[in-house]
């Protein structure tokens, strides 16, 4: 039985990866630059916000929540970060934007926790009413405009760079450093998850959460922990985002938030909770990044990237189903 | 009430006669207005769920509590890795501490399958062995038999005299009478939330107990519809149906007026049956005769069409709208015929006919208007039967039909059956209660591996004999 089962689990990756192989593949047969270094960069300094995003959604999923906030957590966090460094002119201390803009994060994510723990609220209706409420209150209070002059230190993140090197056309490439919090955040959520009571706790949580109180967890604990992490995350996207773009703009990142969470189920993730894993969301995250990216490359209208990501994510989630289905058949004898 | 150290006793009581609540106090899940519990002489006012564990009371929960979704072996240790304030996880220790735990008892299942995967008794073996890994000095076990069959019943009862002679109390929780007796050395019985008799096992009688639980007497019309009628026609007849990898060589027929059951293991492919017979998964092959005339169902609306009707184990996941009112239910498979002259359903037509059957069968409800999710487990039955009954069924299939139903509730749907037949009504029980399909039924058959091996009219078989061709089996 445990044989047939880690295979599924294994096939379900192993699937994801094949996907991923394949569209890349096509993708680089078609237009060879698809295979160039600093395309690859590109990719990949494309997958650090949404990645990290969906490091934060995948812990949500697993523990049987959901969280559509995250976006307007992100949003909030770097606006109020970049107004609040050049209002005081701390523009040199980039480890001063990262706390700061984590920190919002962690305060807005522990008021949704809030809500959901102290009101007993489905997770969905709460972050969807933080969402709005977030977002209003920073187009309110704290400005509508753009801030284009990003603090000094958030400037020279963005140009910081890994394995640069000159092309013989005289175009300099490099590797984002912002990869490095990525891949130090996907690390610490894997050894979170499979190795520590609380990240069991998570998928216990997920699993039967009465269960879950009656083992001993403290379901309260867990729940602040998780929506801060998300909200913390979050806000870590949010500067590494306006870094990238080089301006904060309070409108961005909206809507975008569906688009992460599909990556995380794309990835394995049950949306009912319990199941899910770092390997999965990261081959979600690539494959979605990759077709965002390329399909441009085969000439293929931006209006259809929209169409090929929302067939992936039916296929993908549909595949997960039917095997669900045919294993029930199995066993209602 | 007091638990001695190493002794069985039994908590006995009907639905709603306050044992759950009584359960959770003692795991410390809820606190108690006023009164104490004392542990070993440990007095406590609030006993919160740590304590209770500490203690070295362990509570098995009619929904055994584990999850679904983690592997047997870490569902297992997870509660001790707890208990030790771990943080981190050792996945080594984590088998070591699983194979402990069933070594126990001495079972032997697959620690690296996900409990979701696992057998109604899997999973119980599963949660008996969690909790003998924490020390445990009490045991409370909430209704542990409800899903089992009489062997795994059998095998449970072993392990708590094995537990027993390790002088750990037993606390059974439990309204099923022969059990009770069976297992137990002393018996509190609750009613109404109070208790309302408490002993020696031995001075306990079954009217007795009865009559403490339910507070009425036990009416015995409980004769059995032995006489076999020979009608003109079999009102089903089935020949040689076939359905891979669940049934075969499956020939059996049924009178208007008669009551059959069909017993075995889980697994032996009853269900798979009853579920063929209604449609549900629809046979390979065979012939199945409703009234004479060959029939085909492949779907449930064909079987429906036939005039069969279904009444499932699992009640709350497939025979009941558990959020609908009783209403509602009731009325689902006839709604065609409450149609007014504009298609639309007619609101006091469903309203009567909802009445008549919720006095018809006793349905113990507040009104017609009340979700079903809030009666017992016994009135829960009962709707899903007038469902079938509203929609003048001929052939009634009954799985399990008192599994987890109170006396009271059981005594009722009994004499439901016996009169349902009287009617004219051929009824199909599946059911692991052999005293029930005695009292219910004229023949019985053993099903095994998918085949009906032994056929028995109740008139020359008795409990004992059928529970031992069934022991045979195993």
């Amino acid at each position: 039985m445990r044989v047939l089962t880690k295979k599924k689990l294994f096939q379900h990756r192993f699937f994801l990866f094949l996907v991923l192989l394949i569209v890349s593949v096509t993708i680089g047969l078609k237009n060879p630059v698809f295979f160039s270094l600093s395309n690859i960069y590109d990719i990949l300094k494309s997958s650090v916000v949404m990645g990290l995003f969906a490091v934060g959604v995948l812990i949500v999923i697993i523990s049987g929540g959901i969280d559509i906030s995250f976006t307007a957590i992100a949003a909030c966090s770097m606006y109020v970060t970049s107004k609040l460094l050049l209002a005081t002119g701390v523009t040199d201390s980039l480890v001063a934007a990262f706390m700061l803009a984590g920190f919002t994060g962690l305060l807005l994510g522990i008021f949704n926790a809030l809500f959901i723990s102290r009101f007993k609220l489905p997770t969905l209706i709460v972050t969807l009413g933080t969402a709005s409420i977030f977002r209003g209150f920073m187009l309110a209070f704290i400005g509508t405009t753009i801030v284009n002059n990003l603090p000094q230190s958030l400037v020279r993140f963005s140009k910081l760079a890994l394995f640069e090197q000159t092309l013989p056309n005289g175009e300099i490439i490099g590797l984002s450093f912002s990869i490095i919090i990525l891949l130090i955040f996907i690390l610490f959520c894997w050894i979170l998850l499979r190795y520590t009571i609380l990240g069991r706790g998570i998928y216990a949580m997920g699993g039967d959460p009465v269960a879950a109180r009656r083992a001993g967890f403290n379901l309260t604990a867990i729940r602040y922990f998780i929506y801060g992490f998300a909200g913390f995350i979050s806000g870590l996207a949010g500067i590494i985002y306006a870094s990238m773009m080089r301006n904060a703009n309070p409108f961005d990142l909206v809507g975008t938030e569906l688009v992460v969470i599909a990556a995380v189920v794309l990835g394995g993730a049950s949306i009912t909770g319990g199941k899910g894993t770092v390997t999965g969301t990261v081959l979600g995250v690539l494959l979605l990044v990759i077709i965002n990216n390329s399909l441009i490359m085969l000439n293929i209208p931006s209006y259809w990237q929209k169409v090929a990501i929302g067939l992936i994510i039916l296929a993908g989630t549909a595949a997960t189903v039917q095997r669900k289905v045919t294993e029930r058949q199995g066993k209602l004898v | 009430m007091t638990v001695n150290q190493g002794e069985i006793h039994c908590l006995a009581g009907e639905n709603g006669s306050g044992k759950s609540t009584f359960i959770n106090l003692i795991g410390g899940f809820y606190q108690p207005d006023s009164g104490q519990i004392s542990i070993n002489g440990k007095t406590f006012k609030h006993l919160q769920p740590i304590d209770a564990i500490q203690e070295g009371i362990q509570i098995i929960y009619q929904d055994f509590s584990l999850f679904p979704n983690l592997t047997v072996a870490e569902n297992l240790a997870l509660n001790t890795l707890l208990e030790h304030k771990r943080r981190l996880i050792n996945w080594t220790e984590v088998k070591r501490i699983a194979q402990n735990a069933i070594a126990q008892i001495g079972i032997d299942i697959d620690l690296e399958t996900p409990v979701s995967e696992l057998s109604v008794a899997e999973k119980q073996l599963t949660a008996v062995s969690r909790a003998l890994l924490h020390d445990a000095r009490m045991i409370v076990m909430d209704e542990p038999t409800t899903a089992l069959t009489r062997i795994e019943v059998d095998r449970l009862f072993q392990i708590i005299k094995k537990l027993q002679t390790g002088g750990i109390s037993i606390l059974f929780v439990s309204h099923k009478l022969n059990e009770m007796l069976e297992i137990s050395e002393r018996i509190t019985i609750l009613r109404n939330g109070r208790v309302v008799s408490e002993g020696r096992t031995s001075t306990f009688d079954p009217q007795e107990l009865v009559y403490h639980m339910t507070g009425r007497k036990l009416t015995t019309g409980d004769r059995a519809l032995q006489q076999r009628r020979y009608g003109k026609n079999h009102l089903l007849r089935v020949v040689n149906l076939f359905k891979k990898n669940t049934f075969r060589h499956i020939s059996f027929d049924l009178q208007a007026s008669e009551v059959i059951g069909i017993t075995g293991l889980l697994g032996s492919g009853r269900t798979g049956l009853a579920l063929s017979l209604f449609g549900v998964n629809p046979a390979d092959s065979g012939e199945i005769y409703v009234d004479g005339d060959q029939v085909t169902i492949h779907s449930v609306p064909d079987a429906m069409r036939c005039g069969l009707a279904y009444v499932p184990e699992d009640r709350l996941t497939e025979g009941l709208f558990l959020q609908q009112t009783v209403e509602k239910n009731i009325v689902i498979s006839v709604l065609a015929s409450l149609l007014n002259w504009c298609r639309l359903i007619n609101r006091n037509m469903t309203q009567i006919l909802a009445k008549k059957w919720i006095s018809d069968l006793q349905i113990a409800t507040p009104s017609e208007k009340t979700a079903v999710q809030w009666l017992s487990g016994g009135n829960q039955q009962k709707t899903v039967l007038a469902k079938w009954l509203a929609a003048n069924a001929k052939i009634l299939i009954l799985n399990g039909p008192t599994a987890g139903v109170d006396i009271g509730a059981k005594m009722d749907i009994h004499q439901k059956i016996r009169q349902l037949a009287e009617k004219g009504m051929g009824m199909l029980i599946i059911s692991d209660d052999i005293p029930e399909l005695i009292q219910t039924c004229s023949r019985i058959f053993v099903m095994h591996r998918g085949e009906l091996i032994d056929e028995f009219a109740t008139g020359e078989i008795d409990e004992t004999h059928l529970v031992q061709r069934i022991g045979e089996l195993m």
